[in-house]
């Protein structure tokens, strides 16, 4: 189920495969950081506030303060994972979730047993047991994740990448051969593809003699894969053929229409 | 396969955004439901992002599209092949005074197991305190169980409750927080396979049977009755009643004779756990106002028959309601 490059892989009954990213424990400690003083500032808030206005009496004041203090601390996030879905403000600020270990919904309970699991796993200081639980474990489940059958996973921010940025070619050599370009449709991987995409939208960022020594490569390894003409490979730069690539790669309408042309 | 990327992107970018904003309203409340229209378009919608993620898997598209449709599916994965029961409308009432003591009755024997090892830290203690007195520093860890019983009761006559006067709420409200916490924390510890349970109902009960000794020792028998008995009746069966969650817990990480997948079992036990722990939560919130402002005020303010006889009741009370109480459903 699940690699030990953190990621989460599920198999629907449809046959459709899917990954979540799994949140480790640094991300997943800024979350708990962040309800820690969510719940600790509630706390002295509501505390100072009876004391301000003096409403009840200085016992009842107390106890109010003491009662709410401990049913905030352990109902914060059980309230919130459970009406936002596996999320506490924390959570929601860093990019994680909880979700059932396997992609399901949680459930009410397993909600309530991975918090109230938080008793072992914070011992005996700073979730020392549940930090060490999680880096030992594959999916940096913490022991009140075991229990629950529960993983925490980054929320995807995925957006569809906009192909304008990186600044189409006038002229696309490659498209007069269509073999190479079905070719290059067959060959090159996804993560290649997006490698030489987003190489493209960042090549302001290179200073010249990297961007030219990163374009030479990615050339180099697009050649591995298929035999440019030597008249491409001659009339244009590493960059341009790569840029060209990416074309092929993203742009089918345009090619079909310019090679049907 | 050569597919045209650009078209089959703007063909189904409108089907994903649609998906994509059912979703994002179902994630703002989770106990929203769909309408069986809503339903059906939702899982219309599932089917064609998961059919578009089969096909960008086979394409050479960018990573970030194809992250994205796969978030997409597996939001939506969890609504559409979720089959446990999201739980009715919560009935507070009804699952403290019908399911709760039908969960104590199917776990019974995990309860007579918290019972036994209680017993044996109760006789443990007796026995400590007979061999060699001077362990009650170690036994009582309490400053107020260190001092000599007879010099309490005397005490307490004379103070008539007063130390607690003015701080009876905060007093009550921290045994309610403490021993709440004490319940979670002995449930939690079952993930030791129960050793961790069975060490913290063994430490309570030795120096539950230090104190009785001592005390019944003095000639106090009266006093510790009196002074126990109110709380004692909720307050001693609640942990009991957490160590047998603890125990539940740890059967069903162990599995013995079970052919049962550890996952399976976890979740066949999940609701009951949390059961336990949540009637044991209210048990302990009677037993904090009960010792707060009942418990701690003696004779002459309160003669003792009225106290022990009270706790009497209250525990008769009790365990009537754990044998009988939803014994329809059963």
């Amino acid at each position: 189920m699940t690699d030990r490059d953190a990621t989460l892989r599920i198999v629907t009954p449809e046959g459709i495969v899917f990954r979540y990213a799994l949140a480790g424990p640094v991300l997943r400690a800024l979350a708990w950081g962040v309800d820690a003083g969510m719940i600790a500032g509630s706390a002295a808030g509501v505390s100072a506030t009876l004391d301000k206005l003096g409403l009840i009496n200085r016992d009842v004041a107390a106890a109010v303060a003491t009662l709410f203090y401990a049913v905030v601390s352990v109902g914060y996030a059980m309230y919130f994972e459970w009406y936002w879905r596996g999320q506490t403000v924390g959570k929601r600020i860093v990019g994680i979730r909880v979700i059932d270990a396997s992609g399901l919904h949680l459930q009410p309970y397993q909600v309530v047993i991975r918090n109230l699991m938080r008793y072992v796993d914070g011992l005996p200081l700073f979730y020392l047991v549940g930090g060490i639980a999680s880096v030992i474990s594959g999916r940096f489940q913490r022991l009140g994740d075991v229990a629950a059958h529960t993983v925490v996973v980054r929320v995807s921010e995925a957006r569809q990448p906009d192909l304008d940025k990186i600044g189409r070619s006038k002229y696309n050599s490659l498209l007069d051969y269509p073999a190479v370009c079905s070719r290059l449709r067959q060959k090159v991987s996804a993560e290649a593809a997006g490698a030489a995409f987003g190489a493209l939208l960042r090549r302001d960022e290179f200073d010249a003699g990297a961007r030219a020594e990163l374009f030479r490569e990615m050339r180099a390894y697009f050649e591995t894969l298929v035999d440019f003409p030597d008249e491409v490979k001659e009339q244009i730069t590493p960059e341009q053929l790569v840029r060209n690539v990416v074309e092929v790669l993203y742009a089918g309408a345009a090619a079909r229409e310019a090679l049907t042309r | 396969m050569i597919v045209d990327v650009e078209r089959f992107v703007s063909g189904e970018r409108r089907y994903w955004a649609e998906l994509e904003a059912m979703l994002s309203a179902q994630e703002r409340r989770a106990a929203r439901r769909m309408t069986l229209e809503e339903a059906q378009r939702f899982y219309y919608l599932y089917e064609r992002a998961s059919a578009s993620l089969a096909r960008l898997a086979a394409l050479s598209v960018d990573a970030g599209l194809r992250t994205y449709v796969e978030a997409l599916v597996a939001r939506a994965y969890g609504d559409v092949h979720e089959v446990r029961s999201r739980g009715a409308r919560p009935r507070p009432m009804r699952w403290l005074l019908r399911t709760f003591p039908r969960v104590f009755r199917a776990h019974v024997q995990a309860f007579a197991l918290s019972v036994a090892l209680t017993f044996v830290g109760v006789l443990f203690g007796v026995l400590a305190l007979i061999i060699d007195p001077a362990s009650r520093r170690v036994l009582m860890p309490f400053a107020e169980l260190q001092q000599d019983p007879n010099q309490r009761v005397t005490r307490e006559r004379q103070m008539m409750g007063a130390p607690l006067t003015g701080r009876k709420s905060q007093f009550a409200a921290q045994l309610m927080t403490h021993n709440t916490r004490v319940a979670a924390f002995t449930m939690s510890l079952g993930v030791t396979g129960g050793a961790g349970t069975a060490l913290v109902l063994f430490g309570n009960g030795v120096m539950l049977g230090s104190v009785c000794y001592d005390y019944v020792r003095a000639g106090q028998s009266a006093f510790l009755a009196g002074w126990l008995l109110p709380h004692g009746s909720i307050e001693i069966p609640a942990i009991l009643i957490a160590g047998q969650a603890g125990f539940v817990f740890a059967g069903a990480l162990i599995g013995w004779g079970s052919r049962r997948t550890r996952r399976q079992r976890l979740r066949d036990v999940g609701p009951d756990l949390v059961t336990l722990v949540g009637g044991t939560a209210v048990m302990l919130v009677w037993a904090g106002i009960v010792e707060g402002f009942f418990s701690q005020y003696h004779e002459p303010l309160l003669p003792y028959w009225l106290k022990i006889g009270f706790g009497c009741v209250e525990l008769a009370g009790f365990t009537l309601f754990l044998w009988r109480a939803g014994a329809k459903d059963d």
